[in-house]
């Protein structure tokens, strides 16, 4: 097809200026008129973020005319993959940024001094950019770049739109850089993995919008006749996130220039209403997200067919309808009435084999390929991914029952059983697509390193042995101290006494913390050396993967 | 479409794919697996199980309650009511007996201590640390320095009541700032900073004027902290003389409390505490060792 050239403005890239300009101003006037410094800080950022955008749009219009890029090139598709490669960096960048973070907490638990007395670096602001920089920006970004390469290569089509996948990745990033410093400047609303602001919620509900129109847009221009399963999981995860963060967020702020706002929920029915959101942040941020993740690099790395199409349909709907009744179970003996903590508990033990459909899918694809594991560290990284996720799903059903909960629920035990799912099964999966996907994107036609790689999983590996292990008995232990009665009817333990005690498996938690961390590092340095000094791709050989489409 | 599918069979498992095919990727036509699917109706026939016993679905205005009749609330509030009943006959008999008489009766000195290190715990021991150590501002309690006296009904008037807070009955006295409120120059603050170091054993400066420090103290100081600098503890004065000092003991700790003194405050425990508890916490802190 010969290139178009159109000489005019496209409406696309009109709207997005012309949006983007109103933005830029509507910025400036809050930052000039505000009181509030971090508002303002805010503002100023937003404003000369949109502001540069305008600027490159228009800039990319007069380099290239106005040219219309072609979906197809030959009669291949021509896949968009800047953005991809983007959202790729980001995720490496954000994903040791955030480890960092969780290195330099679980340092402070161990030795509080660390926090040197700041308020921007204490634990309480600290904690929130620890989570959300692992979950929504090492995750998120993950998430973008995997779905967008993923949507793409399985529909045979290029993403719609010019402007578009830029505005969602950098607009994503956005919210993420808004997002963080507010923690470090002490502006929360206080709800635990939904700390933003209003303006920075706002903002991110209009980025995922697009980013669910991008999606479909490239489903609906799609040259398969059916739609992959890691689609499915990718697009469950995209609408869900959009209403589990729309309800969780329907604030009123206290003016519009103030960082403050006020929940429309009130007491239990607040807590109730943050807890589905929390659980389901799980669910369909680090599960359903994941597991599409899961359902095409393990097969692509194996190079063997997904084990059972009726267990991928099967497992995928029964997630998706029982996972959304599992929130209650955070709020076990509390003001939450029985009837919905019983509820929640048992939807959470219906929902151990559905989370397992997900492990049996992913660990029998390997068979006929088990031997790869001896061979290939990256294919090795995501099957020991699955094997947490397995873990961890069947440890979740256990301490959502309420004679488990009573002695796990505050405790460690909850960290660990967080950690195993994070660092184990959302971490490894990651890890694994990124080493897949670097030299992909960058026609390498292999890593710098496989020998890192295995560095990297033996070092990770017994960082998060360390870590789940030491929380798992010091939460236990914690349990136990916390509910022992002497023989008089009292309290057997002080709190400060189970503090005490619980400060050597502090010290082994951050040993395991630092391993991962380390672990991240050479990742790193393995996919910069991938992409400055790996071998390249015949120019003529077909990209990874790109076979004759069938039929 | 159906009709002209070919039958695709991976040569590795010898299973029969679906026939689709995104980006190289195929999936096989495994069954579910057998013990997976019974697990899974296992799980769901377990949750009506436990529907049926306990309350579990929301109704218009109620919610079933479950034929075992459980209620969290109420099996919460009767092991309250067990764990209080069990306690009640030493409790009471704690109540009833003066201060002075509780460690006469070996049970009930016991039941005391137990009751009051639990309690202390909890509530004490994360400003006066876990064995009534104390840190700087909040004072030990092992040590023979009471600035609100030593006596179990001082310790316990001090426990009922806290020290300058929100209570008709704290305990309330107040040093007053020397240098910010200006009625001491500096020079005047060196001065008798130096003098009480003198009296106390500290290093004073080179070449102060002690007599003059003598003087400020006598006209200022001695109506509370004493004429021998020994303390007034109804008035919550600290013994200048004693070998710890609540804020340092340095004479530039001294010319600090001198200048911008810091008062600090104590909750007042009752109606926070039950009054067995705050007698049991008044013969436990007695026993620190410092008890007079």
């Amino acid at each position: 097809m010969a290139q178009q050239k159109t000489g005019m403005v496209s409406l696309e890239e009109g709207g997005f200026a012309i949006f983007l300009v109103l933005l830029a101003f509507a910025c400036l006037i809050v930052a000039g008129k505000t009181f509030d410094q971090v508002m303002a800080f805010h503002m100023s950022i937003g404003a000369l973020l949109a502001a540069v955008s305008v600027f490159l749009i228009f800039k990319k219009y007069f380099d290239d005319g106005g040219e219309v890029i072609p979906a197809e090139v030959d009669g291949k598709p021509n896949y968009n993959f800047g953005p991809v490669k983007f959202a790729a960096i980001a995720a490496m960048f954000w994903g040791i940024a955030g480890f960092t973070v969780g290195l330099v907490i679980a340092l402070q638990l161990a030795w509080p001094a660390l926090n040197f007395d700041l308020p921007w670096t204490n634990f309480g602001r600290l904690r929130p950019l620890h989570t959300s920089a692992v979950i929504f920006a090492f995750g998120g970004n993950v998430l973008l770049a995997t779905s967008m390469y993923v949507v793409q290569r399985t529909c045979r089509a290029r993403m719609p739109g010019k402007i578009l996948p830029w505005f969602v990745v950098l607009g994503y990033n956005a919210f993420i850089l808004i997002a963080g410093t507010g923690y470090l400047l002490g502006a929360t609303q206080g709800k635990e993995y939904a700390e933003p602001e209003w303006y920075a919620d706002l903002w991110l509900t209009i980025v995922w919008v697009f980013y669910l129109l991008l999606f479909l847009g490239t489903i609906w221009r799609r040259k398969e006749p059916h739609i992959y399963v890691a689609n499915w999981f990718y697009l469950a995860f995209i609408v869900t996130v959009a209403v589990l963060h729309i309800t969780n967020n329907l604030t009123i702020p206290v003016s519009i220039y103030s960082t403050q706002s006020v929940i429309v929920w009130a007491g239990v029915q607040d807590a109730m209403v943050q807890w589905w959101y929390g659980h389901n942040a799980v669910g369909f941020f680090l599960t359903a997200g994941f597991l599409a993740i899961m359902y095409y690099f393990i097969p692509k790395r194996a190079e063997r067919p997904v084990y059972s199409y009726r267990l991928s349909i099967v497992h995928f709907w029964a997630l998706i309808f029982i996972y959304i009744w599992a929130g209650p179970h955070h709020l076990h003996y509390t003001a939450l009435p029985q009837w919905a903590s019983t509820l929640g508990a048992t939807f959470s033990i219906i929902l151990w084999m559905p989370s397992w459909g997900g492990m049996i899918n992913g660990l029998m694809t390997l068979s006929g390929a088990w031997d790869k594991l001896r061979t290939d560290p990256v294919l090795r990284m995501m099957v020991v991914s699955v094997a947490f996720y397995g873990m961890s799903t069947f440890e979740g059903p256990l301490m959502s029952l309420r004679a488990v909960n009573s002695l796990s629920h505050y405790t460690d035990w909850t960290i660990g059983h967080v950690h195993s799912g994070a660092l184990g099964w959302v971490g490894y999966i990651s890890f694994g697509a990124l080493y897949c996907l670097v030299p992909w994107l960058w026609n390498k036609k292999s890593l710098y390193s496989l020998k890192l790689v295995d560095w990297h999983f033996w070092v990770s590996t017994i960082g998060i042995v360390l870590y789940i292990t030491a929380m798992w008995v010091s939460g236990i232990m914690q349990g136990l101290m916390w509910r022992a009665y002497d023989n008089l009817g009292f309290l057997e333990y002080s709190f400060v006494e189970t503090v005490e005690a619980m400060h050597p498996f502090y010290i082994i938690r951050a040993l395991g913390g630092a391993l991962f961390v380390i672990g991240a590092l050479i990742m790193a340095y393995n996919l910069w050396m991938t992409v400055r000094h790996g071998e390249a791709e015949e120019a003529d050989a077909a990209p990874a993967g790109s076979l004759a489409p069938a039929e | 479409m159906a009709d002209t599918h070919k039958k695709d069979v991976d040569q590795i498992s010898g299973v029969e794919t679906t026939g689709h095919e995104w980006d190289g990727l195929k999936e096989l036509n495994n069954p579910l697996p057998k013990w997976w699917l019974y697990l899974f109706y296992a799980t769901i026939v377990w949750a009506v199980i436990y529907w049926v016993l306990y309350p579990s679905w929301p109704l218009v205005s109620s919610y079933t309650t479950g034929v075992l009749g459980s209620s969290q609330r109420a099996e919460a509030l009767a092991a309250l009511e067990e764990g209080i009943a069990g306690r009640s006959e030493f409790a009471d008999k704690v109540v009833a007996t003066p201060l002075e008489e509780i460690s006469q009766d070996a049970e009930l000195l016991r039941f005391a201590m137990a009751n009051g290190q639990a309690a202390f715990g909890d509530n004490c021991a994360p400003c006066h640390g876990a064995g009534g150590n104390g840190f700087e501002g909040y004072p030990n309690l092992q040590d023979d320095t009471w600035i609100w006296g030593g006596t179990m009904d001082d310790i316990h008037t001090t426990l009922l009541y806290g020290i300058r807070v929100d209570n008709d009955n704290a305990r309330f006295g107040e040093m007053p700032a020397y240098g910010r409120d200006e009625i001491f120059s500096k020079e005047e603050i060196d001065q008798v900073a130096n003098y009480v170091a003198s009296r106390t054993g500290l290093e004073t400066d080179e070449g102060a004027d002690l007599a003059a420090g003598e003087t400020l103290y006598v006209d200022n100081c001695a109506a509370c902290h004493g004429d021998n600098l020994e303390g007034i503890q109804e008035l919550g004065a600290p013994s200048l003389m004693s070998a710890n000092y609540l804020y340092g003991k340095s004479l530039d700790a001294i010319k600090a409390q001198i200048t911008n003194p810091r008062n600090g405050v104590m909750p007042a425990w009752e109606g926070r505490l039950d009054e067995a508890t705050i007698k049991s916490l008044t013969v436990y802190v007695h026993s620190f060792g410092g008890g007079q």
